[in-house]
């Protein structure tokens, strides 16, 4: 039988990384993309970059959404980058941030590999369909 | 990076996370090639321990698995974590939210926990998972675990890919005891009473442990010989037709736990221990696994003949027309099963 009754599932992963204890957004994120059909895996608050790196390897997903809303970006996302590269995930991850970044560091993130960053105000539906425009081919 | 099937099978058997994590998506997705990984699996798997943990939502599953996995990794053995949770029947979208409670083990790859949706529609749930088990199996993991909330039929049937089933109940639950008393309470190896330093815990463990006894007798009863079997109250008397040697049965032990403390856990792993230990004795262990492997191969066929229909279907205008044929009067739900299975039974019958 080489039939395959195949059932993808758009995986994602929302992040809270670092001391920020603001998971309101992601909270509504996770419930978003559950809404568009998403398969949703919440890492919870406060997070070291490491776990994260671990959580997406694990659950194999397609998206890592990391909000981080502490000014700490520049420093944390890197961190979850070269973790990603270790395991040999982050090729075919798509790397989401949302929070409040400014425009050069924007740039920065996006130089490092992060698709896109969302900022505050962003609607929800774009973000969804970012998502659905991007996802890797596996 | 896409890694084909044998770099994947090659990969798992190596240790590698990737992999593993890559082929259970696969299986997940039942996408191209992920039958001949399982199949490639299958002769390495058999050594771990499988443990099913269900019970009602908030009865503290996730967080007596982490406690569990946590205990294990102290003692220097490896765990692998299958947690399922529901996902919308209307978007099929789901939040898988156990992860959250792994608190003791974050950083520790060799606790490789995957969270699972039920994805509803097809009812393929139970083979996904148990083919994830399998991955795992053959990865390498000496205990696995595979935690489902139990709410219904579907995941009475994952719990039953496991060897070992534990059934937590919190306190204060006497009447959804009674209430689930024809369905998930059936199926359980241990009962432990998570949230057990909360009022009403000790009355949960009196209801179960009487539950338990209750169905000591009803099995002699059922077993034995007396006709309206009225007399329950009175000692059985040996029945002769259980011969001396015959196993000891299992008597589900109710233990309590504090998954949130880690108290009780140690008794809880010992409890499952036991269970295992007594399988193997006793030979319900290869009458288990022989069971098991039936149904898997029941439901394999059914599933590839399902797929072998719907094509079938497809050559006959599809089920929406067929279905809008009998509407209108023109011929019947019986005869087109008729029609459309044909050539099979016909194929069927040459040999």
């Amino acid at each position: 039988m080489s039939q395959s009754q195949e059932e993808r599932s758009i995986r994602c992963l929302v992040a809270k990384v670092g001391l920020d204890g603001h998971d309101r957004g992601a909270h509504v994120i996770a419930r978003a993309f559950r809404d568009a059909g998403f398969e949703v895996i919440y890492s919870g608050l406060h997070k070291a970059p490491d776990e994260i790196v671990q959580a997406a390897v694990q659950e194999d997903v397609d998206v890592v959404g990391i909000s981080i809303l502490s000014g700490a970006h520049s420093t944390l996302v890197p961190k979850v980058i070269d973790g990603l590269k270790e395991y040999d995930a982050f090729e075919d991850t798509l790397i989401l941030v949302g929070g409040v970044v400014p425009d050069d560091d924007k740039a920065e993130l996006k130089e490092m590999g992060v698709a896109e960053v969302f900022g505050p105000g962003t609607p929800m539906a774009d973000t969804i369909e970012f998502v659905r425009e991007n996802v890797p081919e596996r | 990076m896409t890694l084909s099937t044998e770099e994947l099978l090659e990969g798992i058997l190596d240790g590698n996370h990737r992999a593993l994590a890559r082929a259970i998506t696969k299986i997940e997705n039942r996408q191209d090639g992920y039958r001949e990984i399982v199949s490639g699996l299958y002769e390495h798997t058999g050594s771990a321990d499988v443990i099913g943990v269900t019970g009602s939502p908030g009865a503290g599953k996730s967080t007596l698995v982490d406690k569990m996995a946590k205990t294990y990794r102290d003692r220097g053995l490896t765990v692998g974590i299958v947690a399922i949770d529901p996902s919308s029947p209307y978007t099929g979208g789901a939040v898988l939210g156990d992860r959250i409670r792994m608190a003791s083990n974050v950083g520790d790859m060799d606790v490789f926990f995957r969270s699972m949706s039920a994805r509803g529609s097809l009812g393929g749930l139970s083979t996904a998972t148990a083919d994830a088990v399998k991955a795992l199996d053959a990865f390498g993991k000496d205990k696995v675990i595979i935690e489902t909330v139990g709410a219904g039929q579907n995941e009475i049937d994952i719990v039953r890919a496991a060897d070992t089933v534990a059934v937590l109940v919190p306190p204060e639950s006497g009447d959804n005891v009674q209430m689930l008393k024809a369905g998930i309470l059936e199926i359980a190896d241990v009962f432990a009473v998570n949230k057990a330093d909360m009022d009403g815990a000790d009355r949960t463990v009196q209801e179960l442990e009487e539950m338990v006894h209750m169905d000591d007798g009803h099995v002699s009863v059922a077993g034995g010989h007396h006709g309206m079997g009225i007399e329950t109250d009175v000692d059985m008397p040996e029945t002769g037709d259980e011969s001396a040697d015959a196993p000891e049965p299992w008597k589900t032990p109710v233990l309590e736990t504090v998954a949130t403390s880690g108290e009780g856990v140690d008794e809880f792993l010992a409890t499952l221990q036991e269970h295992a230990d007594w399988l193997a004795e006793t030979g319900q262990m290869t009458a288990k696994r022989r069971q098991r492997t039936a149904e898997e191969i029941r439901t394999l066929l059914r599933e590839d003949a399902a797929a072998l229909v719907a094509g079938e279907l497809e050559d006959h205008g599809g089920v929406d027309a067929l279905a809008d044929s009998v509407l209108a009067g023109d011929t019947d739900p019986y005869s087109i099963a008729d029609d459309v299975l044909a050539p099979v039974a016909e194929c069927l019958d040459e040999d």
